[in-house]
């Protein structure tokens, strides 16, 4: 019954999903949209579900002092100014009946002034990933790994005005082999054709899975293999 | 001189002084001018259909109306008004340019929008030519012109076909499976590297990352990896290591330690299973980011799974896990994220590959069946994109549009 229940609303609500596609008339029209708003209405009350797990295994952690657990404690810190400040709307222009977002507030000052630039400063950690990156993927070991170096050699170069300038003097016949138009047909015709084989294959996938889903043959997303 | 200033300064200012007055006049006289002139108002618009449109639930009409070619430009713009009843209040839908006698009137299916447009009613069009001059003029009121929602989607018939072969195709391959006959898989040095990396962590006595992305629930990507985190998580109580699973979204790590908790019991060793071993970090991209490096570089994992939906959080994870030189096993059906695996990652499931995983992991023969009839879908799709390029080629045009879907 655990696992027979879930799969019968899978196979209800997916094949109905499937034929509602190609019905536009009412109420089929819409049905998709109406189950996702379900979704987002199961989503709310699992942030507290979340919420309610950050602060016990952090509390947990605090106090049986396991490893790391100083780092706990910033967390349990942030987590409870942060929804106090969100909570009671402290410093709020508008009061308890203000936006919470309001400006001038302290949790809008806190998501700001320190929120914004810690995530800034974790995506500008990307450039130099990608560089050490890249510096590992073009060393030309192998001849795909060769292959790549070239093109990545010439759509960089290609990308920039020293590209264009290097290869201006390549005019009438001879213009095709300018930086930035082969690193336009590098990018037009290779790298687009090998994603939209991938594409293509991603979306097979899709429709493969959701009937696995569907049919009942795929239930370890259900927990275990057995009834 | 002060009084020559004084002078001067006055002199100025007058026509500031006077030039209200001065404006007034002269919209009193162009008024006048317009009156003598008898500006013509631009020649009506004359409704002549407004249809339904094909393949909606019935919440759009196209109107067109017939106007004088030569006209054109002594008209600005169209209005199109629309009514309930003839006699009714005309609400203005929309304008139209001078030289463009249709309007698509699209209305909301909400019954609680303002916009709110009834399927199977009634409507009542007007269409107000605007002149140049400001003068307008207004067409008959046509109708009654009526919405219809249909019942079938007739651009989505090429569709139709494809689901319901690749149905007949899936479910053919799954009975034969059921009857015992053997399916040969190829195989994928991905899949064939996890038996080897949880092993590895075993030796090592490190434990074992697996990150779901920062999809929601509803993502096929996140349903994929909650598949290969069942099969994992039954290996990795096995061999009795230990697992990491921080989660991006409350509800994934709900079923998530559903699934974890299963496989444990499932393996026999319930008593192993860590309820904190599944938890919660954050819904913030970047936030998860450095929780889950953290992690990473605190713990030292052996092995590190990165199987789900990712976005540009994809390198700074992979980057880190290799420079703590754990294994890494990543799948992900974002094109975009797949070049920052394969560069940063021992193994990369590239797109569908995510899917099938969990098939292969299992060997159960009712998926690998399922993954058998993938293949035979895109074998197909392969010799039609083929023969198709060629017809197109040859100057036959028709086989395109069989295959074109009208969405």
């Amino acid at each position: 019954m655990r696992r027979t229940f879930p799969i019968l609303i899978t196979v209800v609500v997916g094949w109905v999903l499937i034929v509602a596609d190609f019905i536009p008339h009412k109420p089929f029209g819409n049905l998709g949209d109406d189950f996702a708003l379900y979704f987002d209405i199961i989503a709310v009350f699992a942030f507290i579900l979340g919420g309610g797990n950050l602060f016990r295994i952090h509390l947990t952690k605090v106090q049986k002092k396991k490893k790391d657990w100083p780092f706990s404690i910033v967390t349990l810190g942030g987590f409870i100014v942060m929804l106090a400040a969100g909570l009671f709307k402290i410093g709020n222009p508008g009061g308890i009946q203000g936006d919470v977002a309001a400006v001038g507030s302290l949790f809008n000052d806190m998501y700001m002034q320190i929120f914004t630039p810690l995530q800034a400063s974790m995506f500008a950690l990307l450039a130099f990933f990608v560089g050490s990156a890249s510096y590992r993927a073009f060393r030309a070991k192998t001849t795909e790994a060769t292959i790549l170096l070239i093109a990545a050699f010439i759509v960089l170069l290609g990308r920039t005005p020293f590209g264009l300038w290097l290869t201006s003097g390549l005019t009438g016949d001879m213009s095709f082999l300018q930086l930035p138009n082969l690193t336009d047909w590098i990018m037009d015709v290779p790298n687009l054709a090998g994603q939209r084989a991938i594409m293509i294959g991603i979306a097979l996938g899709v429709i493969s899975m959701s009937l696995r889903l569907i049919l009942g043959v795929e239930r370890t997303y259900l927990g275990g293999d057995s009834d | 001189m002060k009084h020559k200033l004084r002078f001067a300064a006055v002199l100025l200012f007058l026509p500031l002084i006077f030039s209200p007055l001065l404006a007034q006049e002269g919209e009193e006289m162009q008024d006048g001018l317009l009156a003598e002139m008898q500006i013509e108002p631009p020649p009506q618009a004359v409704i002549t259909v407004a249809e339904d449109m094909p393949n909606d639930g019935g919440h759009k009409l196209t109107v067109r109306w017939e106007f004088p070619k030569e006209f054109t430009s002594s008209v600005v713009r169209f209005e199109v008004y629309r009514a309930y009843s003839p006699d009714g209040e005309f609400v203005l839908r929309g304008e139209s340019p001078n030289d463009f006698y249709e309007y698509l009137d699209i209305g909301d299916r909400e019954e609680e929008s303002p916009n709110y447009m009834p399927n199977d009613s009634s409507y009542y069009y007007k269409i107000v030519a605007v002149g140049t001059e400001g003068v307008s003029s207004e067409s008959e009121v046509g109708g009654p012109y009526k919405t219809y929602g249909q019942w079938f989607h007739t651009g989505k018939v090429p569709l139709l076909i494809a689901v319901i072969l690749f149905c007949i195709f899936t479910i053919y391959f799954v009975l034969s499976a059921k009857g015992g006959k053997e399916l040969y898989i190829r195989p994928l040095a991905g899949i064939e590297a996890v038996d080897e990396a949880i092993g590895r962590a075993t030796e090592m006595g490190k434990p074992i990352l697996y990150v779901l992305g920062i999809g929601t629930a509803a993502e096929i990507a996140t349903i994929a990896s909650f598949t290969i985190l069942g099969r994992v998580a039954k290996k990795v109580a096995e061999y009795q290591t230990s697992l990491i699973v921080p989660c991006y979204e409350p509800i994934v790590m709900s079923v998530a330690q559903d699934i974890v908790r299963s496989a444990y019991l499932e393996a026999g060793r319930p008593d192993q299973y860590d309820e904190d071993s599944v938890f919660f970090v954050t819904n913030a991209q970047f936030a998860y980011v450095a929780g889950v490096n953290g992690i990473m570089v605190r713990d030292l994992p052996a092995t590190n799974f990165y199987l789900g939906y990712f976005a540009a959080e994809s390198l700074l994870l992979a980057e880190t896990g290799n420079a703590i030189g754990a294994i890494q096993i990543a799948g992900t059906d974002q094109v975009s994220q797949l070049p920052f695996f394969v560069v940063a990652c021992d193994y990369t499931l590239i797109g569908e590959e995510l899917y099938a995983a969990s098939a292969y992991l299992g060997r159960d023969p009712l998926l690998l069946g399922s993954l058998k009839a993938e293949d035979w879908a895109k074998g197909i799709l392969m010799v039609l994109m083929v023969l198709i390029i060629l017809a197109v080629l040859l100057g036959w045009d028709a086989p395109r549009e069989w295959i074109r879907v009208n969405l």
